[in-house]
């Protein structure tokens, strides 16, 4: 008795103590998407009330509807961080098949070199990186987004990727070069052998590139090629004192990246561990 | 085994897309952009060397010294507060998670949440919380007995920097908490009973077992935080804008480069000064990386390469 009732009281206050920090993440984003259904009025007078059929309405959504090509916006972020992941897990994968198969003179100073993009953000190189989008006629394209989400990922992904593939028995590799397989046919059959690999690159590198602001601000501000993050920046800039209108924008940039996360969460926690703690 | 006189092809073939974008559109760049912090733009778009001039300016010179300077020491307390409070509020809830309790997945979910949501919408949603107009933080305030604390937080030089850095906090408080929680759950369980055995209670069991063993992770969270905040941009620039207001308040190196490099209001753009600001960030990144490298992580960890 004397010992379990400390256990119970330590539990307790660790689950009031989670409890509580969960209520401050959530609150913030649930408050804005309650309001964001609600008329001006009880946005202002009762921020605390769930909307209720006296109070519920779209208009918020409909000023986004005839004011911003949030469709467009959508479509962009979408082709820009879809392109850029399936850049970024070709190439990654290809090397990191390389660097982990073969024994070659410059295998360890590559690895390296690759390395270092994995500790050097690279905005540092903001004025070279638009300098070379200019001479190839690349801005306001959403190429210039891909390549540049691509070099950013690829470092990460090429060290998570060779962690895993040296993990592969070097037997499998070997019978298959008995049975006559090339080496780029030994490489399309390893691939779906690192898939969990695969899966948390993907979810660690998604996320940066939906989310960034900086490089669609200067590569890429012109209205057609806007990203859905920077489309909300500009839009809530606008209409700031339109509060049905903001909350709506608030509500739809918040829905994708948290469906993602929902779908991704297993794969995220995985790469984030994986990927920092090799 | 003979050295292969020429390089296989394939292994060519496999490394060059990966080497070749990540060389064109990161390293490249980077070079290139140090190299222009060294130069000046001269007659007909040439350019000339002019060696540490630009650097030399920026330290020097009132109307550059005194911005940079203020951003370098706004940024670091920007770090420091994401040290003293971000990491020490991961660690302990991580431990609380780590800690065998039902319904860690769906803490540990919620808490992320913030973490993937892109800054714009950090920013604008705590604007708005803070903003007196809609009176939210003046009604969660006064509701828990606090309302001498309500004041335009994000409008005030004195409290903006500080509350954009707990607002980073709040976003960023995931990522700590998620490195912690893996390493704790690494070690080893007997560990942890024998402790128990020897009659060591939690408190103890944490700081003499859990938390000397994850002190690789501590390393990794210090540096991760490091880089982050000296390359810190969004949550100040989707909050306050490129001024970094009020009254500059809340600039940091990020916001400095930004607009040194685009010019704002009457100042011209000037790639040149904004390449050397970007120098100092990179000088900056490279000592904490170098110190976690070869003072840190030398000493508590062997590498694992």
């Amino acid at each position: 008795m004397e010992k379990s009732f400390p256990r119970v009281s330590r539990v307790l206050a660790a689950h009031a103590t989670l409890l509580l920090y969960s209520a401050l993440a959530l609150f913030p984003v649930l408050l804005i998407i309650l309001n964001s259904f609600k008329d001006r009025l009880t946005i202002f007078a009762v921020p605390f009330d769930l909307p209720s059929p006296a109070t519920f309405t779209l208009d918020g959504y409909r000023t986004l509807g005839t004011t911003a090509r949030f469709d467009l916006f959508f479509l962009n972020s979408f082709l820009v961080t879809a392109g850029s992941l399936v850049l970024i897990l070709f190439v990654s994968s290809m090397a990191a098949f390389a660097l982990a198969e073969y024994k070659f003179r410059f295998n360890s100073l590559t690895g390296l070199y690759l390395a270092i993009g994995i500790m050097v953000p690279i905005r540092l190189g903001t004025v070279g990186i638009l300098l070379i989008m200019v001479d190839l006629h690349l801005v306001n394209t959403l190429w210039s987004l891909i390549l540049v989400y691509t070099a950013q990922g690829i470092p990460l992904a090429v060290f998570v990727l060779t962690v895993f593939m040296r993990q592969l028995p070097k037997d499998l590799t070997d019978a298959a070069r008995i049975d006559g397989a090339g080496e780029y046919r030994i490489y399309w059959l390893i691939l779906p052998l690192v898939r969990p690999a695969l899966g948390s690159v993907l979810a660690i590198s998604m996320i940066p590139i939906w989310n960034d602001l900086w490089f669609p601000l200067i590569l890429a501000p012109g209205e057609s090629t806007k990203t859905l993050v920077l489309g909300a920046q500009a839009f809530l800039g606008e209409f700031v004192n339109d509060y049905n209108a903001v909350l709506a924008a608030l509500t739809l940039a918040i829905l994708p990246p948290v469906l993602l996360y929902v779908v991704f969460s297993r794969q995220l926690i995985r790469g984030i561990t994986a990927g920092a703690v090799k | 085994m003979p050295k292969p006189r020429s390089f296989p092809f394939h292994i060519l073939v496999f490394l060059l897309p990966a080497l070749l974008i990540y060389t064109a559109f990161m390293i490249f760049p980077l070079l290139d952009s140090l190299w222009l912090s060294l130069s000046k733009g001269g007659p007909a778009g040439a350019l000339v060397f002019v060696g540490v001039q630009n650097y030399q300016t920026l330290f020097s010179q009132a109307r550059w010294a005194n911005p940079f300077w203020n951003a370098l020491r706004n940024n670091a307390l920007f770090f420091v507060i994401h040290m003293l409070v971000q990491n020490p509020v991961g660690l302990l809830l991580a431990a609380l998670l780590g800690a065998r309790i039902r319904g860690t997945a769906i803490y540990r979910t919620i808490i992320f949440t913030p973490t993937i949501l892109s800054v714009v919408i950090i920013g604008f949603v705590w604007k708005l919380i803070l903003n007196p107009a809609w009176g939210i933080s003046r009604t969660v305030l006064q509701t828990i007995g606090l309302g001498s604390l309500d004041t335009p937080w994000l409008g005030l030089e004195s409290t903006a920097l500080v509350t954009l850095s707990l607002i980073s906090v709040w976003q960023n408080v995931g990522i700590p908490m998620m490195l912690f929680l893996a390493a704790l759950i690494r070690i080893p369980e007997e560990l942890l009973e024998a402790a128990k055995v020897d009659g060591a209670g939690p408190w103890r069991t944490f700081w003499g077992i859990q938390f000397p063993l994850i002190l690789p992770t501590v390393g990794i969270v210090s540096v991760l935080t490091f880089v982050g905040n000296f390359n810190a941009f969004e949550i100040i620039y989707a909050t306050q804008g490129a001024l970094a207001g009020p009254n500059f308040a809340s600039d940091v190196l990020g916001t400095f480069f930004f607009r040194t490099f685009f010019g704002y209001q009457l100042q011209p753009a000037d790639p040149y000064m904004g390449s050397a600001v970007a120098g100092i960030m990179f000088i900056i990144i490279l000592i904490g990386v170098l110190i976690y490298l070869f003072g840190w992580q030398r000493r508590v960890h062997a590498i694992r390469y």
